[in-house]
């Protein structure tokens, strides 16, 4: 039995913010009461004085390289980060090698986290064969396997009859579907944000109507569909305009946004890889409006899309470097800085963006009650501490925030009753 | 006043000063390409690195000559004979040369910010001789030099940039240079070759995108010509007949301009598309001085990053003439 005692528990979804010990017991909660009032003779104790214990955070999108990419990161040392990050489940996009879609590459995956992952690991099926965009994969043996959506990241379902089936097909098998926004040949070559900034350095931009106008076509088709459509990693404010527009006409459309697209923007961008991402880095009015957003609900969800590339693979040329940079380690700490500490919302509003929100998101539930899960995030709001990536357990060391002075960010990690990651004080 | 430069990357964050410095310094070099005898000992014993990661003639020799002209020895890279194609990264071709131990790497990239990602990993100077759609500094300090020797200023100037100015690497360096002394720009071509944003990459300078030649050349003073680069006719699809129809110069459109306009193109032109050969060979194109001012801008450059700056007034060049420097040391 673990006892957390004398922590501020917040939970988003029986809208409890209060002085509370929570007893777990196994693999479960057993009870949650005022402070002090627990007694669990012989329980070790997680004394969780000053700091905030929510339901455990969920990352919907995460690419953890394994199987085929694994002098980037593993199943193994991703977990870690993420338990790191504070995170108790991470769900992992199917672009692998072998890409995962098919129920044996689901299974390997989940078999591989059974045996090496710190935290809960939730596989995403590709939507098409190999992500190619040709035919639809198997979605239903996936599912059976373990799945919890389907998506072709790192490139949008391919054309819009092949989504409209995606769609057809997830909404009788109850599945979301998981779009990465682009239109690919607005986008084709471009390496940043088209804008002064990548006119000024010369870099060949992408226009947000690259990502706007697929979210447009995946938008329209969701309705048709009658399917579950989540936008991932939306960075421009012309695509959040449409999710909002959807969600007002009762469509079951989500979206995530990153902390890196709330945090930095195009003019942040410099000829250093780390500021490579896809989508890139946006314009100023676009952060402005994903902090609205975030705030006001249109955002369902934060996500890393902590994407490890190895130093052989990011340390070329701005142009030949692969986009992506790690996530998990620096998610909670950006989104005190960016969110709460500047007063944008509540903590608790910051909390649901990595419980509930996400949860919804895959229809599952997440609270802090008796007889569910003991999966917790514990965190604190003050501490003072720098992020140096040197000492993640990541294979990789590609993050921007490399250095960063961070007020506030992750003390522990409870999956499944155990203690995943505990911060030394 | 005199100032030292580590590398040479880009002229964006150059002052105005430190701009004219470098201009003043190349005017010695300039005296030299006049003289029957070329050759200075400045750099005897200095070897310069010349790394070209795509094609370029008239560049890589102007720098190979510019290096020679200083008793410079140098090493030469050329993509084609490299190991790129064999998968090394750039960053490791850049550590074997310098192993060899260069006391400057020139280097031309096609990928923008190139020379300014090498330049944070080597202990030596850094040139850029153009990295990609980004700058390519020693072209705007040879046009800065061509337009003062012909104009006597670079002062407050109407330039005119033509072409594919989104493309261009020497719009860019001529911008952030001639835009620090109060130069005013009209950049004009097909709007996707001049999107809007232009007008803001360089805050505080007067940028205009306009789309009709004719109003572009009113009131120039200085007319820069870029080279439609064939290739990117297809990317996207522009057909040579609009472009020569809307932007090609040619004699009538040139009297648009003020009466003793200048008209420079960084080479190599393509006769009869962007302009046509009466007005690149008339007496208003500067095209061959300013190849010349290449050679003497890039001896200056070369002095400047490897022999450091010196007070002005105590230029080798200037002191010595070249008869006599065959034996001086340095």
């Amino acid at each position: 039995m673990l006892l957390i005692k004398n922590g501020r528990v917040m939970d988003p979804a029986s809208n409890t913010d209060a002085a509370l010990d929570v007893l777990l017991d196994g693999e479960k909660i057993k009870q949650v009461a005022p402070a002090g009032k627990i007694a669990a003779e012989g329980a070790e104790i997680f004394d969780a004085k000053g700091l905030v214990v929510a339901p455990g955070f969920i990352d919907l999108h995460a690419h953890l390289r394994e199987p085929g990419q694994e002098s980037s990161e593993t199943i193994e040392t991703g977990t870690k980060a993420a338990a790191r990050g504070g995170f108790t489940a991470v769900c992992c996009m199917p672009n692998t090698k072998p890409v995962n879609d098919n129920a044996s590459v689901t299974r390997f995956i989940l078999d591989r986290a059974k045996a090496m992952a710190s935290v809960r690991v939730w596989p995403i099926g590709a939507a098409s064969l190999e992500s190619k965009g040709e035919a639809i994969s198997e979605i239903a043996g996936m599912k059976e396997a373990g799945i919890v959506a389907v998506s072709d990241d790192g490139k949008p379902i391919a054309t819009a009859k092949l989504a409209r089936q995606v769609m057809d097909y997830c909404r009788s098998l109850d599945l979301p579907v998981i779009e990465h926004a682009e239109d690919v040949s607005l986008a084709a070559g471009a390496v940043m944000r088209e804008g002064v900034s990548s006119t000024r350095l010369g870099l060949r931009g992408m226009p947000a109507a690259a990502e706007a106008v697929c979210v447009a076509r995946d938008v329209q088709l969701a309705e048709l569909a009658g399917a579950r459509l989540h936008i991932a990693h939306l960075s421009a404010k012309a695509s959040l305009e449409q999710v909002r527009s959807a969600k007002s006409r009762g469509l079951r459309v989500t979206c995530e946004v990153t902390p890196h697209h709330f945090t930095l923007i195009d003019e942040d961008v410099t000829y250093d890889s780390r500021f490579k991402m896809n989508p890139p880095l946006a314009a100023r009015e676009d952060r402005a409006a994903l902090l609205e957003g975030l705030a006001d609900g249109t955002v369902d969800a934060i996500a890393t899309d902590h994407a490890p590339h190895e130093p052989a693979l990011k340390e070329v040329e701005f142009d030949r470097a692969p986009f992506g940079i790690l996530g998990f380690e620096t998610a909670l700490a950006l989104a005190l800085e960016q969110l709460v500490h500047s007063g944008k919302m509540s903590l608790r509003r910051m909390v649901e963006l990595f419980t509930t929100g996400p949860a919804r998101v895959l229809g599952i539930e997440r609270q802090i009650a008796a007889g569910l899960p003991a999966d917790l995030t514990i965190f604190s709001t003050d501490r003072g501490w720098t992020y140096s990536v040197d000492e993640s357990p990541s294979k990789s060391r590609n993050s921007p925030f490399d250095g960063r002075k961070f007020k506030g960010g992750p003390a522990g990690a409870i999956v499944a009753g155990k203690v995943v990651y505990r911060a030394a004080d | 006043m005199s100032y030292r430069f580590r590398d040479l990357l880009a002229l964006e964050p150059l002052t105005a000063d430190e701009l004219r410095f470098l201009l003043d310094q190349s005017k010695p070099f300039q005296e030299i390409q006049k003289h029957p005898l070329k050759k200075l000992a400045t750099l005897r014993g200095k070897t310069v690195a010349l790394a070209f990661f795509e094609n370029s003639t008239r560049t890589r020799i102007s720098f190979n000559t510019a290096a020679s002209r200083l008793g410079a020895d140098t090493m030469n890279l050329q993509a084609e004979a490299s190991s790129i194609k064999k998968g090394e990264t750039l960053l490791d071709t850049a550590f074997n040369l310098n192993a060899m131990k260069p006391d400057c790497l020139v280097m031309r990239h096609s990928a923008s910010g190139a020379a300014d990602y090498v330049a944070r990993y080597l202990d030596i100077p850094v040139v850029n001789a153009g990295d990609g759609t980004h700058e390519h500094p020693s072209q705007g300090l040879l046009d800065a030099l061509t337009i003062r020797d012909r104009l006597g200023t670079i002062e407050n100037l109407n330039v005119t940039i033509l072409g594919d100015i989104l493309h261009s690497r020497v719009a860019r360096s001529n911008i952030h240079l001639l835009g620090k002394f109060g130069s005013k720009f009209t950049l004009c071509g097909p709007s996707i070759w001049v999107p809007r944003e232009l007008e803001k990459i360089a805050p505080g300078v007067p940028i205009r995108c306009v789309y009709k030649m004719e109003e572009a050349l009113e009131g120039a003073h200085v007319i820069i010509m870029l080279r439609v680069q064939t290739e990117r006719l297809d990317d996207p699809p522009l057909s040579a007949n609009d472009y020569i129809l809307l932007y090609q110069l040619h004699a009538q459109r040139l009297k648009l301009a003020n009466r003793d306009a200048i008209v420079l193109h960084p080479g190599p032109i393509n006769r009869g598309i962007e302009i046509t050969p009466d007005v690149a060979d008339g007496p208003q194109s500067c095209v061959l001085e300013q190849v010349t001012n290449g050679v003497a801008v890039r001896m200056a450059i070369l002095y400047l990053v490897i022999a450091g700056a010196t007070e002005s007034g105590t230029h080798p060049a200037l002191e010595a003439k070249p008869k006599e420097s065959a034996n001086a040391t340095d």
